[in-house]
């Protein structure tokens, strides 16, 4: 049990890692959200997953999960939210950016 | 073992803190700039997660779903706060 939570740890943490690297290099603000809302959730949800596993109880594995489902839940509300308050406080794609749906429709954001 | 592997852990998830540091200080935007304080809520739940497992303290799990409400109210509050924001 203890060789499951050592591995999930570690993915846990390249998963963050991994997202910080995409915050860091990706060229705007939507390819970022796109880095940090499925990639860092994940990582977290991981590392919990692994304590879970780690402690052997079950009161503590349910709480981990309820933190993983709490994680997995929330992160794309709030980039949809942050996504949509950029757009409309005039956050410009990257100009490589080759489909701009929001450039043909002239209705309200 | 798990010395090492925490060691290894908490040595990723300081380098991914440190890159998204970067990222708000360079930020060309507000929106860079709350993405990466959401970001650092989240990397900041991975840490407690990984101290809980170091230490055999289960209690911080809790403390890390509680970190992990306050992360999502207060990205919430920010966008919020972008979107009601008038543009010069």
């Amino acid at each position: 049990m203890i060789y499951i939570a050592v591995v999930l740890l570690l993915i846990g943490s390249v998963f963050s890692a991994v997202a910080a690297l995409g915050i860091l290099r990706f060229p705007d603000v939507y390819t970022r959200l796109h880095a940090a809302s499925k990639a860092g959730p994940l990582g977290a949800g991981i590392i919990l997953l692994a304590v879970g596993f780690a402690s052997g109880d079950w009161a503590i594995a349910i709480r981990c999960v309820l933190g993983l489902v709490f994680l997995v839940v929330t992160s794309p509300v709030s980039a949809h939210l942050l996504a949509r308050a950029a757009l409309q406080s005039g956050v410009s794609p990257d100009a490589r950016t080759s489909i701009d749906e929001y450039e043909r429709s002239s209705g309200p954001v | 073992m798990i010395e090492i592997v925490t060691d290894i852990a908490f040595a990723l998830l300081g380098l991914a803190m440190l890159a998204t540091v970067v990222r708000i200080v360079r930020g060309p935007t507000l929106a860079d700039r709350i993405l990466g304080l959401d970001t650092i809520t989240i990397l900041a739940i991975g840490i407690i997660g990984i101290f809980a497992f170091r230490t055999g303290l289960h209690l911080y799990v809790d403390i890390a779903v509680g970190v992990a409400l306050a992360g999502f109210l207060s990205t919430v509050a920010f966008a919020r706060y972008l979107l009601s924001r008038r543009q010069p």
